[in-house]
């Protein structure tokens, strides 16, 4: 046993860091907010350059043939950095979906030779709809979509050949879509049946890419509150120095740090594909997104009224974390599913050679 | 004690539905945050004094009903049951109105109670400055006497709806040689006076809902003064005790969200099922609506019996904030991947105003005093636990 990350993923997690913090900047986001497309093509490719895009897809598709162990601090940055494009969509739930149905070669196989060297180079981007969220994001900057059609098969749809409603919400950064858009013979990807299994397996991927965003906004967002306690003075002394402040962000912080474990086993799980990544991943999705929820309301309360304006950047860490945590199955869902799983397993015995954890190993 | 309404409050509550019915606006105001919302809601005030219904515990000479504040609550009762706009002046009408009846002269009460009731002045509150905030014995906007008239210096900061109000209630600091409590005053000036400027702040949804306001040699006359010059402290206390223990959040209020809530668990029987705890966090809510009524009625009681409210309204406070952000928490939860919509988005469905309530929810620990000040203040005054 070992939980410790090695050199090379801390050394990826320093360089990814570091382009988000040159590259990614309250300034930029507020720019990009703005702009219509609320996206930056300069920003993608950087962090291509770096092999993010490309780092779970086999070198055969341009990729490093990495692990989900090796990418969990970088998502964790790009939570912390509040970054809008679409990494959990196009690098966790479409261009793997798409890898693993290549292996059966037809149309699949050459959807995936032609796209996914695109999507490791980072000269494109992928959309994936799924039954668990209302809308598709960043289907706008998307060259190539996944969308299910009615009978629940799954197609390869270019973007040239939909219709997008963009889906005004919350988050300033957020891009959301629904798509009209008809099947042809030459769109499937998948029949129903196939279509269900690969769906699954990337909605554990995308739930577990929101836990460890979660857990780099909640970061953020007690950082951004511990800074501003250290600065901030009322009764002549800085705020942090009352008790009522410190312990907010202390349980704040508690949470996050009991959550970052249970994402990063989920890591390992998936990339291991242990039988029950699933249900770590639901278990990390869960305790990260109640983590940022709290770290959420905490800093906001610890701001004061400054934290309630639109001029100050918490909000868009804030509203990020509530956006994610009814993405890709909300924490109720996720627990939901750990619940029925634990309550079915109760009286099974412990399995030998694996991380024993109580009802589910 | 007797927990049912006379046959008078009864028939008084017939007389308010009825009004309500024939005259709430069929579709919702916009939002009283943007300029044509703030005009349409105070429209509404308006057509409410025209109906004697602006604020039915006044006096009559000064637009009410004179009758007490039970009646006032079956009022309230009333207006969120029918689904009536949002109070437009309800720093007027709810915080400034009741500290004028008890430290205002009869010619103070005169002039700007009816203006009040009648939406003519719309009031901002102009207490917190850059750095008083939780610390507001720390403010530094002076007040300097010359002759019949102060002159003011300095800046307000946080006042809700002042981009469009049209007076605001303020305290300055009158004795330059004064620390912390001692040597503030209470004071009202017009915003378009000359010397004030008024920037708008936009809030976490974009919309300008408060704003900071400047202050430049701006000269009031002393007949604006509320209660005694350096006595603007004490008279501040009794808004704040209005602001968190009565008016500002009367209990209708959040039993309309609570009913609201128990719609939205019983349309998304799903959410409901997937996790079991919504349905209790809903009745939760639900029950803690309910006992902030009686708590509120039986305030109401003490004070029709001569008595006031004390450091009692910081419980009150941490109780209402709390319950709302709680209820507006489940609301979120049970609307699930919708929750993040706007209301405009075609994909959003049903989805209300529940992410504005939410979103607006969320500052109710912030405002009127935060909860960890008021938590400090029922430790240290109702429980008499050390000074910390
Ligand atoms: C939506 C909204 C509307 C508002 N409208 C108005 C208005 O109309 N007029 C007006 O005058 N003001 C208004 N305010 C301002 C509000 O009253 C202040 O935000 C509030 O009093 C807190 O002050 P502050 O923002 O300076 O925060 P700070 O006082 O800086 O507090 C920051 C944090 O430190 C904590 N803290 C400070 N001192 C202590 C202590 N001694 N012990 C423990 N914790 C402490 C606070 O609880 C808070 O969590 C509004 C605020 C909001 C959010």
């Amino acid at each position: 046993m070992d939980f410790h990350f090695n050199e090379e993923q801390l050394m990826f997690r320093d360089s990814v860091r570091a382009l988000l913090e040159r590259d990614c900047t309250a300034d930029v986001l507020r720019e990009l907010w703005a702009g219509e497309s609320g996206r930056s093509d300069g920003l993608w490719s950087g962090l291509a350059e770096l092999g993010l895009t490309g780092l779970l897809l086999a070198e055969e598709h341009g990729g490093l043939g990495m692990a989900e162990v090796d990418l969990v601090l970088a998502l964790e940055e790009s939570g912390r950095a509040c970054l809008p494009e679409p990494l959990v969509e196009t690098v966790l739930a479409a261009a793997p979906l798409l890898e693993t149905l290549a292996a059966g070669g037809g149309t699949p196989a050459s959807v995936a030779d032609k796209w996914l060297p695109l999507v490791a180079a980072g000269e494109a981007r992928l959309a994936i709809e799924h039954p668990a969220n209302p809308c598709v994001a960043d289907a706008h900057v998307a060259e190539l979509l996944l969308l299910l059609a009615d009978d629940g098969s799954l197609h390869a749809v270019a973007r040239a050949q939909v219709e997008l409603t963009r889906q005004p919400c919350n988050d300033a950064a957020r891009r959301l879509f629904t798509v009209d858009w008809k099947p042809g013979d030459d769109s499937l990807l998948a029949k129903a049946a196939g279509a269900t299994r690969l769906l699954d397996a990337a909605f554990d991927r995308a739930a577990f890419g929101c836990a460890a965003q979660q857990l780099g906004i909640g970061q953020k967002l007690i950082d951004l509150a511990v800074d501003y306690a250290g600065q901030r003075e009322q009764f002549g002394r800085a705020i942090g120095s009352f008790q009522a402040v410190k312990h907010h962000l202390a349980t704040a912080q508690v949470a996050v740090e009991f959550a970052r474990p249970v994402v990063y086993r989920a890591a390992c799980s998936l990339a291991t594909g242990h039988t029950d990544a699933g249900l770590h991943v639901s278990q990390a999705k869960a305790m990260a997104d109640e983590a940022a929820l709290l770290a959420a309301r905490t800093s906001l309360q610890v701001h004061g009224g400054i934290g309630y304006t639109w001029e100050v950047d918490l909000h868009a860490w804030m509203k990020r974390a509530w956006a994610l945590e009814m993405t890709w199955g909300g924490s109720a869902w996720h627990r939901g599913r750990l619940a029925d799983a634990v309550l079915a397993d109760i009286d099974n015995k412990p399995r030998e050679g694996q991380l024993q954890l109580q009802g589910v190993n | 004690m007797d927990l049912d309404y006379t046959k008078e409050q009864r028939a008084f509550r017939a007389e308010a539905r009825e009004w309500l019915k024939a005259n709430v606006p069929g579709q919702a105001l916009p939002s009283m945050d943007t300029e044509q919302g703030f005009a349409a809601h105070r429209e509404w005030e308006t057509k409410l004094n025209e109906g004697g219904w602006a604020m039915v515990s006044w006096p009559v000479e000064y637009g009410g009903r004179g009758v007490d504040l039970i009646e006032w609550l079956i009022f309230e009762e009333e207006y969120y049951r029918a689904g009536a706009p949002g109070r437009v002046n309800q720093n007027g009408i709810f915080l400034l109105g009741p500290t004028l009846m008890e430290y205002g002269s009869d010619e103070q009460k005169a002039r700007f109670l009816p203006r009040m009731a009648a939406g003519i002045d719309v009031w901002a509150q102009g207490w917190s400055e850059p750095n008083a905030g939780s610390d507001m014995a720390a403010i530094r906007t002076t007040a300097f006497r010359d002759g019949d008239q102060y002159v003011v210096n300095g800046q307000k900061t946080w006042c809700s709806r002042a981009v469009w109000a049209d007076w605001i209630f303020c305290i300055f600091r009158t004795d330059p040689d004064s620390e912390r409590h001692r040597g503030l005053s209470f004071m009202l000036v017009p915003l378009d006076a000359e010397g004030v400027q008024v920037r708008a702040i936009e809030q976490l949804d974009g919309e300008t809902g408060f704003a900071e306001v400047f202050f430049d040699n701006v000269r009031v006359p002393v007949d604006q003064l509320l209660g005694e010059e350096g006595g603007g402290w004490k008279v501040a206390m009794s808004t704040a005790g209005f602001e968190r223990g009565l008016m500002l959040r009367s209990p209708a209020r959040y039993q309309a969200t609570a009913r609201k809530l128990v719609a939205l668990l019983r349309d998304n029987p799903e959410a409901a099922q997937r996790d079991p705890t919504l349905g209790d966090r809903v009745i939760r809510g639900w029950m803690q609506a309910e006992a902030y009524a009686l708590q509120t009625y039986r305030t109401a009681s003490r004070i029709i019996g001569g008595g006031s409210i004390g450091a009692e309204s910081s419980l009150n406070k941490i109780f209402w904030s709390e319950m709302d952000l709680a209820m507006h928490e489940t609301a979120m939860a049970l609307l699930g991947p919708r929750a993040e919509l706007l209301p405009t988005a075609r994909a959003a469905g049903d989805v209300g105003d529940w992410l504005d309530g939410f979103q607006f929810a969320l500052a109710g620990p912030i405002y009127a005093g935060t909860n960890e000040i008021q938590r400090n203040i029922a430790a240290e005054r109702l429980l008499g636990l050390p000074r910390g």
